[in-house]
């Protein structure tokens, strides 16, 4: 199958590679480039595992073509600190708060959370549950998720 | 709102500290099985059945072998010996039908996605591809799906006597009648006028494990040693080694199995499957690493389901709601074949239908089907929840019948915290608890008389929007398990757990645990446990684990096991370790080791604090071993294995408001509380969590989930698009906390938590439900409790057609 070349920046490196038209963007950063921490938990879109910023709006990278990402910026949760000591706080506060066990869901959900937060600086209850509907986690329940973001939200300024 | 160890005499054991996993976790620096990219890899692709029973004709893969990439392609035939056949360890009964279940499909399928051929290509999209080049065609037969249809005479054996099984669809039959055959009707018989008896049919459906990562498996022959080093995302890596080793005839100290980082697993992921069997056999047949990580759309059709009961239940009471008698009557689905532990499953709710109860007689039968569906197995609570589904619902119907609120039911028969240890009518005994302690928590957290009122008002109103209140007062067997009794029940392996620590020369400790987490924080738990004892800080302590080239002694994590099992061996091991390094510190302070203390962490001469040696000094001086006393060894380390003495029995009560809008059917959760007694926490900030995630997942089963097959055996729910997995939008906040009764099965207090919110809170919810429409004539309502399912209850309640 012909390959086409793209050029895509992922956590702020820039990667100029070939690929198949039919390449996913997910399968793309994990293994062609090498950035694991984004991973894939279905073949349908719902469950927002692969999630990550392109140009700075969550999508989910399963649902993305490699090659529509040509010439865009890709962030995913391998490049949302700011080095080893500055976390983001929405990573802070998944820990305090415990919205995490297996971490599988994780890599989307921290960054469906960032675009989330990103929208709407002060949500809800309701709209945090409403926001991150295209996200699915087995392990927590949500519960802690959602008190993750609202306490995220508070880091970041934005709960009064 | 960190918790953040200021105090040194502070004990770890107990505090909510932030987990150590989650920095990894949190940052995408991760390890899950397909990351592993060995050179020269192999993908694996898998043809698979779309029918679901069906003699394969036609069968050629060749043309597969001449598309791009591809470099080998398999049937069963071309396998041969090679082609493993997947166990099955818990044979329940003498004369248990055990057909084979070869990797690969031998002449027919038995089930939609049932495996038939495997390509094996250096890129994956490639060995996708060059699937559908194989041709193959298939001679349909009849499916037998319906359970009720597949026990039946003359029905179509899903493996028939030409395979050489016995012709018939009954996998087993398994009573349990401790006080005889007939007890029930004799304790019936024996009220006389003054006796109520309630029989109904409850229907657990069948659901998915549903963890977020889709199994893998990597298997590469070229490791040190000769040895053959698996990856695989699985709970239990040890076991996998000994039953990988058991079907390859492979030696099994040439296995190295390795489950990185897991993905969840409930119960999903106990299990050898065969696409793990394929991935050694072929990666040794050829001698290059072979990789397959499964679609989400394959692990619906090939990884294990779980419940798939038609439960017969009958209860009965004196009048003024004394129970009497509970008889209990199962049709358990097995699917189309035997996994690891499918018989056993239904037998481990075998002895929790009487559940908090007193009651004098219960019987008990069980009989298992073959039909044309994927196989089932452990899914998180495996047994329990289908026998606390019955009896909570059961009891409910009673009470109803009895014209008793609820509450005042259970009360009156729940065994009372001043009869433990208490002796149950289906032979366990229960430890330790106090039911009356957790129920008192969770009214009161719940407000259950207000909403009582509320409800008359509705009623009385004629409200569409209807308020329900479901009450669950269950309590579960878990702790796999001692060893004895497993062997009693026929079940071929153990139920010990194993821990060494080592103090390490440069003062850190080397914890090796048997257990396997994939969520559960195993590292930061079982660091607060052996903090407590050593006296060393938690960062100090580096768990390591789910390695068996690492951690080569365990017995993994399910059935709540980890803590109560593992948690024991760590103890005593850490114990052990301090006994040791005493003698090593009694000579270097020229001492005797009976005027030591050990105290934070250092060993002292009593009266003389002056006098004293850290236990990082202990162990560099069994390192160097240039003075040790004589007839020390070097190094300081311990070990300890522990089978346990019993089960452990946590217990709870959870209550459920629910809405339920009359006209469309549509439920909608107001409040749950759930009040869970598991004995002493390590850590109340995973307990909650592990709650958490358990009552998603029982209200998942309640509300949204349920595995569909049509009269063909086509699976309906065959992806995430419609298979319901709740999602944020679709749960409540939950109301959460706990009493505390330590358990005295083992010596940390501790009982298992990860099942119990799956456990619990099914009945809860449709109790709920079921609790709003029975003014008009609903008795039941059919899980998952869909808007569509509870508006046809409502129907057939007011006398239409269901």
């Amino acid at each position: 199958m012909t390959h086409i070349p793209i050029s895509v920046t992922v956590d702020g490196t820039v990667y100029d590679v070939e690929v198949e038209p039919r390449r996913l963007l997910v399968h793309f950063l994990r293994e062609d480039i090498g950035r694991v921490g984004t991973v894939v938990g279905c073949d349908t879109s719902n469950c927002g595992a692969c999630t990550v910023l392109l140009d700075g709006k969550s999508v989910k990278s399963c649902s993305v073509l490699a090659v529509q990402a040509d010439g865009h910026a890709v962030l995913t949760v391998q490049g949302l600190a700011e080095g080893e000591h500055k976390w983001h706080p929405v990573q802070e506060a998944f820990k305090e708060c415990h919205g995490l066990q297996c971490g599988y869901c994780t890599p989307g959900m921290v960054m469906a959370a960032v675009d989330l937060l990103q929208e709407n600086p002060n949500p809800s209850e309701e709209e945090i549950r409403e926001g991150l509907e295209g996200n699915l986690c087995r392990c927590t329940g949500y519960h802690n998720i959602v008190k993750s973001v609202e306490y995220a939200a508070e880091l970041m300024g934005g709960k009064s | 709102m960190t918790e953040t160890l200021t105090d040194a005499n502070a004990n770890p054991v107990g505090r909510p500290l932030r987990r150590k996993e989650d920095a990894r976790l949190l940052h995408g620096q991760t390890n899950w099985t397909d990351n592993i990219q060995l050179p020269g890899t192999l993908h694996m692709a898998i043809l698979r059945s779309p029918m679901a029973h069906a003699r394969i004709t036609n069968l050629d893969v060749t043309p597969a072998l001449k598309r791009p990439h591809v470099v080998a392609a398999f049937t069963a035939k071309d396998l041969g010996d090679l082609n493993g056949s997947v166990p099955c360890v818990w044979p329940v009964t003498d004369d248990i039908q055990m057909p084979g279940f070869p990797a690969l499909a031998v002449d027919k399928v038995r089930h939609v996605g049932d495996c038939v051929a495997v390509v094996l290509a250096t890129d994956k999209y490639a060995a996708a591809d060059a699937l559908d080049a194989i041709e193959v065609d298939y001679e349909p037969l009849p499916a037998v799906i319906d359970m009720e249809a597949a026990i039946k005479q003359g029905s179509t054996a899903v493996h028939d006597a030409a395979d050489g099984s016995h012709g018939t669809n009954v996998c087993y039959e398994f009573p349990l009648k401790p006080q005889g055959d007939g007890a029930f009707d004799a304790a019936v018989k024996a009220a006389g006028d003054d006796v109520v008896v309630v029989k109904r049919r409850f229907i657990n459906q069948r659901v998915i494990a549903g963890y977020m990562e889709p199994r893998a498996v990597v298997a590469s022959p070229m490791g040190m040693s000769n040895e053959m080093t698996i990856w695989s995302a699985t709970q239990i890596p040890h076991v996998l080694r000994v039953l990988l080793a058991l079907v390859t005839g492979l030696p099994e100290n040439s296995l190295r199995v390795i489950a990185p980082d897991v993905g969840g697993g409930f119960g999903g992921k106990l299990q050898l499957y065969r696409e793990e069997i394929l991935a050694v056999q072929i990666a040794r047949h050829l001698g290059r690493p072979v990789k397959w990580t499964e679609t989400r759309s394959e692990d619906m059709v090939a990884s294990h389901h779980g419940r798939d009961q038609i439960q017969d239940i009958e209860i009965a009471s004196t009048k003024d709601g004394q129970i009497i008698g509970l008889k209990v009557d199962l049709i358990a689905n097995m699917g189309a074949y035997l996994q690891i532990i499918t018989p056993g499953i239904p037998l481990l709710g075998m002895f929790m239908y009487p559940a908090i109860y007193k009651m004098p007689a219960y019987e008990f039968n069980c009989v298992g089907v073959f039909t044309n569906t994927t196989p089932t197995d452990a899914i998180r609570g495996a047994g329990r929840p289908e026998a606390t589904y019955a009896i909570e619902r059961i009891m409910d119907e009673l009470a109803a019948e009895l014209d008793m609120d609820p509450m005042q039911l259970r009360e009156k028969n729940w065994i009372t915290h001043e009869e433990f240890p208490y002796t149950t009518v289906a032979g366990l005994t229960y430890d330790t608890g106090n039911y009356e302690a957790a129920t008192a928590k969770a009214m009161d957290l719940f407000g259950y008389d207000a909403l009582r009122a509320e409800q008359e008002q509705r009623r009385a109103s004629g409200d569409p929007v209807q308020l329900g209140i479901g009450i669950s007062t269950f309590t579960e067997m878990c702790g796999l398990a001692p060893s004895r009794t497993l062997g009693a029940l026929k079940y071929v392996a153990g139920g010990w757990e194993h821990c060494t620590i080592r103090a390490l020369p440069t003062g850190k400790i080397e914890l090796i645990t048997g257990t396997s987490p994939h969520g559960q924080g195993h590292e930061t738990a079982w660091s607060q446990i052996a903090a407590s004892i050593l006296g060393v800080p938690v960062d100090d302590i580096e768990v390591v684990h789910s390695d068996t080239g690492r951690a080569p002694y365990g017995m993994d994590t399910y059935g709540s096991r980890s803590l109560a099992v593992g948690g024991q061996a760590i103890k005593k091991a850490a114990e052990r370790l301090v006994e040791k390094a005493k003698v090593i510190a009694a000579h270097q302070l020229e001492c005797s080791v009976d005027d030591l203390e050990f105290i934070q962490g250092a060993f002292r001469v009593k009266g003389d604090p002056a006098k004293s040696q850290p236990l990082a000094a202990v162990a560099f001086e069994a390192f160097t071993a240039h003075n040790l006393p004589d007839g020390v060894e070097p190094t300081l380390q311990a070990e300890a294995t522990v089978d346990p003495d019993d089960f452990s029995y946590p217990h709870g009560t959870h209550l459920c408001a629910i809405e339920v809008d009359t006209e469309t059917g549509k439920s909608k959760i107001r409040s749950y509380v759930a009040v869970d007694d598991v004995g002493i926490q390590v850590n109340p900030l995973i307990v909650e969590g592990q709650v958490h995630g358990g009552l998603a997942c029982g209200i998942g089963q309640a509300l949204y989930e349920g595995v569909e097959y049509d009269s063909d055996g086509n699976l309906l729910t065959a992806s995430f698009a419609d298979y319901l997995i709740p999602s944020a939008a679709d749960l409540p906040s939950f109301t959460t906390d706990r009493t505390v009764t330590p358990s005295s099965t083992n010596p940390l207090g501790t009982k298992g938590v990860g099942e119990a919110g799956a456990i619990a809170s099914p009945p809860a919810i449709i109790n709920a439900i079921v609790d709003a429409l029975r003014p008009m004539g609903v008795t039941d309502v059919k899980m998952p409790a869909t808007p569509e399912n509870v508006w046809r209850a409502i129907q057939a309640g007011q006398g239409g057609a269901q």
